[in-house]
């Protein structure tokens, strides 16, 4: 359907799909852009390392019709590399949204 | 290693981590198995997209299921599979989240962009929220 960016298109999807709990419930994630990027900067690393060896065993593996072909390290199509981004920010987006309808429920970052 | 082995390590590392080298402990708390319980709902439909259309096909030797079939669709349920998605997706999504969201808590601890807090929900009338 949409071809070599199928699984770009998902990956947009997941974006605004959680976006707008930015602007109606305030979750302040993207505006906290630095404690964001130093949140996913682990977590990219391990999984990147996790998807290389998965792929080099053939754990899993993408059907070329639906990936750009744009390999970003290793044997890893920058579609997985995306991903291990946008998850991350769905995940805290969707955390922080439940931190604003929820205020009493403590997170472990209050002071 | 299969994906079921390095999965279930994973899941269980992330716990480790989160609790006892990241300190956050948020996978303890009431908030942190909410959220997950709203992901998980999205997860399902974004990978069963991703696993149901074959973008992503799995090796029957490496996972509790079956090979993805060549230009047919996985079984919905069963054969190891929900959502068209292998099971062990789901408990690799698991570490990925929980981990994610202990550093988002320890930076937060630290003093890394606390603020500005979220909340409150833009859909509440102000008046309300002034009282």
């Amino acid at each position: 359907m949409m071809g070599k960016f199928s699984y770009i298109a998902v990956l947009v999807g997941c974006l605004l799909g959680s976006g707008w709990l930015e602007s109606v419930l305030r979750t302040r994630v993207y505006r906290r852009w630095k404690r964001l990027v130093l949140s996913i900067l682990p977590v990219l690393v391990l999984f990147t390392c996790w998807d290389i060896y998965a792929i080099s065993e053939g754990h899993w593996k993408f059907d070329p019709r639906y990936v750009t072909g744009i390999i970003a390290v290793a044997n890893v199509p920058l579609e997985e590399i995306l991903f291990f981004i946008v998850i991350p920010i769905c995940a805290v987006l969707t955390l922080e949204g439940v931190r604003s309808t929820k205020p009493s429920w403590k997170v472990g970052d209050e002071q | 290693m299969t994906y079921t082995q390095i999965a279930v390590v994973a899941a269980v590392l992330a716990i480790v981590i989160d609790i006892r080298v990241i300190k956050s402990a948020v996978s303890t708390r009431k908030v942190f198995w909410v959220s997950y319980a709203i992901m998980i709902f999205f997860q399902l439909i974004t990978n069963g997209i991703l696993t149901g259309a074959g973008i992503v096909e799995y090796s029957g030797i490496k996972i509790i299921g079956s090979d993805t079939p060549v230009d047919s669709r996985p079984p919905f349920l069963g054969d190891g599979r929900i959502a068209y998605a292998p099971v062990e997706d789901l408990i690799f999504g698991f570490a990925l989240i929980v981990l994610t969201l202990s550093m988002w808590v320890r930076l937060g601890r630290n003093g890394v962009q606390r603020e500005p807090l979220a909340g409150p929900p833009r859909f509440i009338p102000s008046r309300k929220r002034n009282r």
